[in-house]
């Protein structure tokens, strides 16, 4: 049975709709990401999860209970659940341990049992020789564990993160992004996780929501999303990609310049009539030579137009010599071509995601 | 529904109480005739029909614009100097404006007759000694005296408003001038000065309003001087037995223009055309004064010693004279007048304890709905929370005098009579100073990130336990230095307190008022001297707890919020 379902969710302010008709539902101890641009609605869905919000329209359930519905949620204290802000939410006026502890004192537990618990959590997160600290005194990213240890240490059952790393300088996002999965694998709480940084979700989740607009596009787990995006909007915000128009000919799929024949496409590929496609700068290789047929890769001359070395890689810009497309290829570092120098282009086909508009 | 609403409605009925009932009443007293409660025009017929009140009205309005005028004269180049110049002296110039702000103006109107009475006065006696003359020049009971004596204590409000905008202009702008050939008038003149008009201007307004709505200073000294402005007037409305409806009539004038000025003023500050006042402080050069350093110091010592260190000088002196006329030698020296006002006389001893005791619960009842209503507001807590800011905020405009004849029309009558009782003044202190709370409040408020509170909230405590948690904690240092600001003013109220009080309920300020009708300037120095030192002590405290500049830019923005 699924853990948290959200159902047709809406949220409008006045006119504005940022929320529209979102559905999801979350296994226990799934770990899912909402991965959108600023004004997607994520924030806003979030806060409805937490009660804070309440829905125009659907519900929101928690093993099968119904929590939000419009008029009639559940407020926030009443759900179990805990949640990291943006800002952490730090109480200033309180050490790290009593930051800690607070959740487990409203629970009221003895004294004694808060200690214990708030000690453990406190090494779990590497924080206990700091336990009693003022927050003023701690550095943002031990600000950072301890939100998540005051989250974690009441067992709730969600864990709501909103964009908790975007005020962390880039080195210790990095490492924050490994700290809070692998929190995760240890306490397997169900997790719902906003941000607009995809390797954030790539590298936390289980599952990635990506939101445009206030709609939910497309869920899938994070290989599945980049390989096989389904909507023009997915695949150009996960990743860099090239967009391709074709129509479909019989047993032909036909693009500008060239076509390549429909069953060297991935099994599965639904096609008739236009269909755009999305090939990932890297599915595309370059060649001197033109390399020894294959069964699923299409060949095409072309003229590189412009590069960049980047270190890590090569970003080429090519021209296949018939009809008017602009591939980006990606390349190792030791593929150097020239400016203007002819070239093979080997594209794969199975790696081609037919997307929706 | 969430249970704390009702607390939350609890708070803005009583703002309904403090701030719109007594307004409404005023209004609808103001069309009411007092036998039959029929609407009628008559009141307003009686209020202006004749030439003497109109003339009290014109009165005032001479004296609001001179004293705007010597305000600007007075503030501006001192704002200029500090701010600016590598003139000598700043600390002192800066402690006695503090000092002048300090000195509650009827005490500075008491010092002024004791310096520029006719004959007595000390500055008529130092001409007379200097020229041999039988009579001195200087007659404070006059025009030029009132407006001079109400200028010397609204200049700090000029000062504080062009020094902030001075510090805002960069020297860039002035380099920009120089690189083009302009030399130091020029570019003061050109463009100095022009960016801070906006400020100077709206300071101009505070000071016009500030002199039309004081009723200490006329009262101490058009009186005596047989001339009337629309405050002594008002006042007169009331003497037994009092016209309420006539006087309520009689203030819909000066409601209705300080209500629009300060919509003017805060329209010349909002103006964005000024880039500077807007745009970041950028690099800050002073500008050397040379030779001219002195004749500024001069200056800016002859403005604080009319406005602090003469009065100062005589009150002490008639604080400690067994007769002030005697002078200053050490025989005339004597304890008796403090020690009679802080030991001897109940009525005086009553009246400190009232003072202290309304203006604490005036502070702290303003400071409670202010939080409240700040709270409400910004986390939007009841529908239409935007428009209580308006209503907190509204006092700002009502002249004292004013309020206390709202207050008069609401709660002398069923279903509410807090005449006679302790009550009407602490609520009348408490909505004449809720603006400076709200301001504060709202400032603290605004501090805090709503997530601390929504932390608390997932976590499964309630809003009271956030609120208990987390937002008082958080908001006790602010809160201090603003309650504060809220009963300094509150110890000092004249305005309205003596439209309020019964023979059981005198403050210092009034029963200061009332002695100034014996002549017995020792006593009137004497009580002025104890709530000059217990202001100094809150001012002392406030900076502990909020810094230096506290006082005067905390008032100061709450002028401009």
């Amino acid at each position: 049975m699924s853990k948290l379902v959200l159902r047709e969710v809406t949220c409008r302010f006045g006119a504005f709709t940022a929320v529209d008709r979102a559905t999801l539902a979350l296994t226990r101890g799934e770990f899912v990401s909402l991965l959108g641009p600023s004004g997607c609605g994520k924030t806003t869905t979030l806060r409805m999860i937490a009660g804070f919000l309440d829905p125009s329209e659907g519900t929101i359930e928690l093993d099968g209970r119904t929590i939000s519905a419009p008029g009639r949620s559940l407020p926030p204290e009443k759900r179990g659940m805990s949640m990291i802000f943006q800002s952490y939410a730090i109480w200033p006026n309180m050490t790290v341990a009593q930051n800690v502890g607070f959740g487990l004192e409203v629970r009221r537990l003895p004294g004694a049992q808060i200690r214990d618990k708030v000690d453990r959590i406190l090494d779990v997160v590497r924080m206990r020789h700091l336990r009693d600290r003022y927050p003023a005194e701690l550095s943002g990213g031990q600000q950072q564990r301890v939100a998540l240890a005051r989250a974690i240490v009441v067992q709730p059952d969600v864990l709501l993160l909103d964009e908790p790393l975007s005020n962390l300088d880039a080195n210790l996002r990095e490492e924050m992004r490994y700290e809070i999965r692998r929190l995760h694998d240890e306490f397997q709480i169900t997790t719902v996780y906003v941000t607009h940084d995809q390797a954030e979700a790539m590298v936390t989740s289980d599952r990635i929501a990506v939101m445009n607009a206030g709609r939910i596009e497309q869920v899938d787990e994070p290989r599945a999303l980049y390989a096989r995006p389904r909507t023009r909007f997915v695949a150009g915000f996960i990743g860099r990609t090239n967009f391709l128009d074709a129509e479909v000919r019989g047993d032909d799929i036909a693009f500008d310049g060239f076509a390549i024949p429909r069953a060297r496409f991935a099994e599965g590929t639904a096609l008739a009539g236009r269909v755009t496609f999305s090939l990932r700068p890297q599915s595309v290789h370059l060649h001197r030579q033109p390399p020894p047929a294959s069964e699923r890769a299409a060949l095409l001359p072309g003229r590189v137009v412009q590069r960049a070395y980047l270190g890590e890689h090569w970003d080429y810009a090519v021209r296949p010599k018939d009809g008017a497309l602009l591939l980006r290829v990606t390349a190792r570092p030791h593929e150097v071509f020239e400016v203007d120098e002819s070239v093979w282009l080997e594209l794969d086909a199975r790696q081609m995601a037919p997307i929706a508009d | 529904m969430d249970r704390s609403r009702l607390v939350w409605l609890l708070f803005v009925a009583l703002l309904l109480v403090l701030v719109v009932n007594p307004l409404a009443r005023l209004f609808w007293v103001s069309f009411q005739d007092p036998d039959s409660g029929a609407l009628t025009a008559a009141n307003y017929l009686t209020a202006f029909g004749r030439w003497r009140y109109f003339e009290a009205l014109v009165n005032s309005l001479i004296v609001g614009l001179a004293v705007g005028a010597l305000c600007v004269l007075f503030g501006v180049p001192m704002a200029w100097a500090v701010s600016r110049t590598d003139m000598p002296g700043k600390g002192l110039v800066w402690a006695a404006i503090l000092g002048t702000f300090i000195v509650p103006n009827y005490l500075g109107a008491v010092a002024w007759i004791l310096l520029a009475g006719p004959n007595a006065g000390w500055l008529n006696r130092v001409w007379m000694a200097l020229t041999g003359a039988a009579a001195g020049p200087f007659n404070v009971y006059s025009m030029a005296g009132l407006v001079l004596v109400i200028a010397i204590y609204s200049y700090p409000y000029v000062f504080v408003f062009t020094r902030g905008a001075l510090d805002l202009i960069s020297s860039e702008m002035d380099d920009a001038a120089t690189t083009l050939g302009a030399g130091v008038v020029r570019r003061t003149l050109r463009i100095t000065l022009p960016l801070t008009l906006p400020a100077v201007l709206a300071a101009f307004i505070v000071a016009f309003l500030e002199a039309i709505a004081l009723f200490g200073v006329p009262a101490l000294i058009a009186l005596p001087g047989r001339f009337q402005v629309m405050t002594t007037m008002l006042w007169q409305f009331f003497e037994f037995p009092p016209k309420v409806e006539v006087a309520a009539a009689y203030a819909m004038p000066l409601l209705a223009i300080t209500v629009a000025l300060f919509w003017l003023q805060r329209r010349i500050i909002a103006r964005k055309g000024y880039v500077a006042l807007t745009g970041k402080g950028g690099e800050r050069r002073l500008i050397r004064l040379g030779r001219w350093r002195w004749p500024m110091l001069a200056w800016c010592l002859f403005v604080t010693s009319l406005s602090f260190f003469m009065p100062m000088v005589v009150v002490l002196q008639a604080a400690f004279a067994k007769a002030w006329g005697r002078g200053f030698s050490l025989d005339n020296l004597t304890l008796r007048n403090v020690s009679f006002v802080l030991f001897d006389q109940r009525a005086t001893q009553t009246a400190a304890w009232h003072t202290f005791v309304y203006g604490g619960a005036a502070a702290l009842i303003a400071l409670a709905v202010a939080l409240a209503i700040a709270y409400v507001a910004h986390r939007r807590l009841v529908p239409f929370s935007s428009g209580l800011t308006y209503v907190a905020m509204a006092p700002f405009v009502i002249p004292g005098i004013v309020l206390a004849i709202g207050f008069y029309a609401a709660y002398t009558r069923p279903p509410l009579v807090l005449y006679g009782t302790a009550w009407i003044l602490i609520l009348a202190f408490a909505t004449r100073f809720l603006p400076i709370a709200y301001a504060n409040s709202d400032a603290a408020i605004r501090a805090i990130n709503p997530e601390l509170e929504d932390a608390v909230r997932i976590l499964g405590g309630s809003r009271a336990l956030a609120l208990r948690r987390v937002v008082t904690p958080l908001l006790q240092r602010g809160l201090a230095g603003a309650f504060i600001l809220v009963f300094i003013p509150a110890t000092r109220e004249l305005s309205s307190a003596i439209f309020l009080y019964t023979t059981g309920t005198q403050v210092l300020s009034v029963l200061l008022f009332d002695k100034s009708d014996e002549g017995n300037f020792e006593i009137l120095a004497s009580i002025g001297l104890v709530l000059v030192i217990v202001t100094v002590a809150l001012v002392m405290i406030g900076f502990r707890l909020v810094g230096r500049d506290f006082m005067l830019r905390r008032s100061s923005e709450s002028a401009a919020a």
